[in-house]
């Protein structure tokens, strides 16, 4: 396993930037996730890594090593793919064992043996060893895709979006036994996601990207807490981060902050509260409620416990600490005070 | 929900009534374009006399005249001479000795027999060797002017080849080329090129890049990435071209009998010069238009498989 890391690399298609003047770094051992909408450059990023398409301007290292114009099979990286990637002419056996019987890997039988059957087994597809890789299900060959990465260990796994296409359940136990697997090997993981559950609970750092730039990489709590833009802030959470407009609270600002933002968790109801409130809808989820209420034209939602509030009222008091309060300037990057 | 509501069918399915009609279609239009065939097959197996008899004769005695005329050459002997010989030892002898001849030796048919494999099968095989390559190119490589290019490709078939003719007479005989299984050899693949670059440029686009993307980054070349897991996928499209290219080449009559005369001529001009005594000998026609088909025949019936999913261009989804 390895670092990898890329300096300031652009990559346009055409007229479109997929990718502009992105840098940061994969640590050796670490899992970074990639977070980011449909179109961000997420994918693009790791082929460029894989060596998949060459970048337009900057570097990649792996290990130290400038392999910008490295071709993909010298890199040794291993890649999980959006789609398609499954060998249709091959068993599932043979799509495991490919990636172990390249020229540039002088293995013995028996050891791509054990290890195919290893892999298979921790991602329970044993018994579909000898299935032809087209007569599998969706998220049987999603599993067997990412057992193709698995089976090797490369300098870095790329992984676009392996979990997408499984159930829930599936999903979950999937990414436990990923981030297990990942920390028992000690592997640089990078992988890419469009479910934010999926980044927090993966990530040692996440990177957030829009189109083509990173915005903020840090750990999952960092991120969480401490967002550099409001871009940043409604990335994680559920429900979003309130964001509303400062002069609505009344308070001693900076001139140059223009948004405030909370998180819904942070908004206590109770009679001694400063701010005037209505409810709008109240969300049972069980544990907590998500209280929708309006207030001056803005919407604001908390996560309350069921007990914490009267359901016949409907007009209520607000707080909200100053400290559980983030400022941003109208071009929404971070103010501190 | 009613009871009698017939679900086995899907809605998507033809009809029991529809089915019929298809079928009915179908035998009636293979009966019709069977006929040639029968009259092919029937004639060969039929004696010079009953094949020219008239009223014509359905059924006759099956005899093997039409082939052994095919596979001999003949002279005829006077009676004094026939009897000196003696007693013929062999069937086809025999056949021979009954029309007042003997033989005199093999004919050409083998020999033009063995040019037709060697500059149909040869003329494919490049057709689709280039092809496929060619394709793959077009297919996965920023190339530039590729539209243009490929429009090139296509613009050489938009005449009829024929057309060209009198050019290639003459290059060829400057360049020694007439009358010779490279020449052909050459002058068909390039025919069938346009056509077996786009065939296979369909079939190559249908199989997602990301194959070899991820072979490559499973530590194979590019190269091994197209033996290993490109040419597999593709195998359905280079069957359907291969038999697309093969009965163009095998069939061609104009260029064929324009280039070709003794060393490389090829079984569509030599047949129709297959004469008898007063006229065509048709038994022997038709038997060697009956061994003419076959290669055909036989190389569709192996290529079967494939090509059933290969004529909907690539449209069914594996
Ligand atoms: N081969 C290509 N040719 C042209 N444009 C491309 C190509 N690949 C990607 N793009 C464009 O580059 C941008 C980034 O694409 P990319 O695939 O990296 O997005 P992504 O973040 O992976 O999105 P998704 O979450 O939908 O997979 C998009 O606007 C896309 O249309
Ligand atoms: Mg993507």
């Amino acid at each position: 396993m390895s670092e990898v890391k890329i300096e300031n690399v652009s990559k346009q298609f055409g007229e479109i930037n997929a990718v502009s003047n992105l840098s940061f770094t994969v640590n050796d051992g670490e899992f970074v996730v990639l977070l980011g909408p449909t179109g961000a450059g997420k994918t693009t990023t790791l082929r460029l890594i894989a060596g998949l398409e060459q970048a337009d301007e900057g570097k990649i290292f792996i290990g130290n090593e400038d392999v910008t114009q490295a071709q993909p099979a010298k890199r040794d990286v291993a890649f999980v793919f959006q789609q398609y990637s499954l060998y249709p002419n091959y068993t599932v056996y043979n799509n495991l064992a490919f990636p172990l019987r390249s020229p540039l890997r002088s293995l013995s039988k028996d050891q791509i043996d054990k290890t195919v059957r290893d892999i298979a087994k921790t991602l329970h597809i044993e018994d579909k060893l000898k299935n032809k890789a087209t007569h599998l299900s969706g998220g049987e060959m999603q599993r067997v895709a990412l057992g193709r990465a698995l089976v090797r260990e490369p300098n870095i796994f790329l992984m676009d979006e392996p979990l997408s296409s499984l159930d829930a359940k599936l999903r979950e136990e999937l990414r436990l036994e990923l981030k297990n697997i990942q920390v028992q090997l000690g592997a640089t993981l990078l992988f890419v996601t469009h479910d934010h559950v999926e980044a927090t609970t993966m990530a040692d750092r996440i990177g957030i990207i829009k189109e083509g730039t990173l915005i903020q990489i840090d750990p999952p709590e960092k991120i969480y807490n401490d967002p550099n833009s409001v871009y940043v802030a409604t990335k994680l959470g559920s429900p979003k981060i309130n964001v509303i407009p400062s002069r609505l609270l009344n308070m001693e600002l900076p001139a140059n902050v223009e948004y405030t933002a909370f998180r819904p968790e942070k908004v206590s109801l109770n009679s001694k509260g400063t701010l005037d409130a209505r409810i709008e809808t109240i969300q049972n989820l069980g544990v907590e409620e998500i209280v929708s209420m309006s207030f001056m034209g803005e919407i604001i939602r908390a996560v309350v416990k069921p007990e914490s509030i009267s359901k016949s009222d409907k007009d209520i008091k607000i707080t909200i600490r100053k400290d559980d309060m983030l400022f941003f300037d109208k071009e929404s990057q971070r103010v501190y005070l | 929900m009613s009871a009698s509501r017939d679900t086995t069918r899907s809605p998507l399915e033809p009809s029991a009534t529809s089915r019929r009609i298809a079928a009915f279609l179908i035998i009636l239009y293979a009966s019709i374009a069977f006929i040639p065939m029968v009259l092919i097959v029937s004639t060969a197996f039929k004696s010079v006399t009953d094949a020219i008899s008239y009223p014509p004769k359905i059924i006759s005695e099956p005899s093997l005249e039409g082939f052994v005329n095919l596979f001999t050459q003949r002279t005829r002997q006077s009676a004094e001479y026939l009897e000196t010989l003696p007693p013929p030892k062999t069937w086809y002898e025999e056949i021979v000795r009954k029309r007042n001849m003997v033989i005199a030796g093999p004919s050409r048919f083998i020999q033009r027999f063995v040019n037709s494999i060697i500059i149909g099968f040869g003329a494919t095989f490049f057709s689709v060797f280039f092809g496929t390559i060619a394709a793959y190119a077009f297919s996965r490589f920023r190339i530039p002017l590729k539209n243009d290019l490929l429009f090139f490709v296509l613009s050489t078939r938009m005449f009829p080849p024929i057309a060209a003719a009198v050019p290639i007479f003459l290059m060829y005989r400057k360049l020694g080329l007439s009358d010779s299984h490279l020449g052909m050899i050459m002058l068909y693949t390039v025919v069938n090129l346009s056509l077996s670059v786009w065939l296979l440029k369909g079939f190559i686009d249908e199989i997602p890049k990301e194959y070899e993307d991820a072979a490559m980054v499973d530590g194979y070349s590019r190269m091994s990435a197209f033996f290993k897991i490109i040419l597999p996928q593709a195998a359905t499209g280079i069957a359907a071209t291969a038999i697309f290219c093969l009965i163009f080449a095998w069939n061609e009559y104009a260029f064929a009998i324009l280039l070709t005369f003794r060393e490389a001529q090829t079984l569509p001009p030599f047949i129709p010069t297959i004469i008898g005594e007063g006229g065509l000998d048709w038994p022997a026609i038709s038997a060697a238009t009956m061994i003419f088909l076959l290669p055909v025949v036989v190389f569709t019936v192996l290529l079967k498989k494939h090509l059933l999913r290969g004529i909907t261009f690539g449209a069914v989804k594996r």
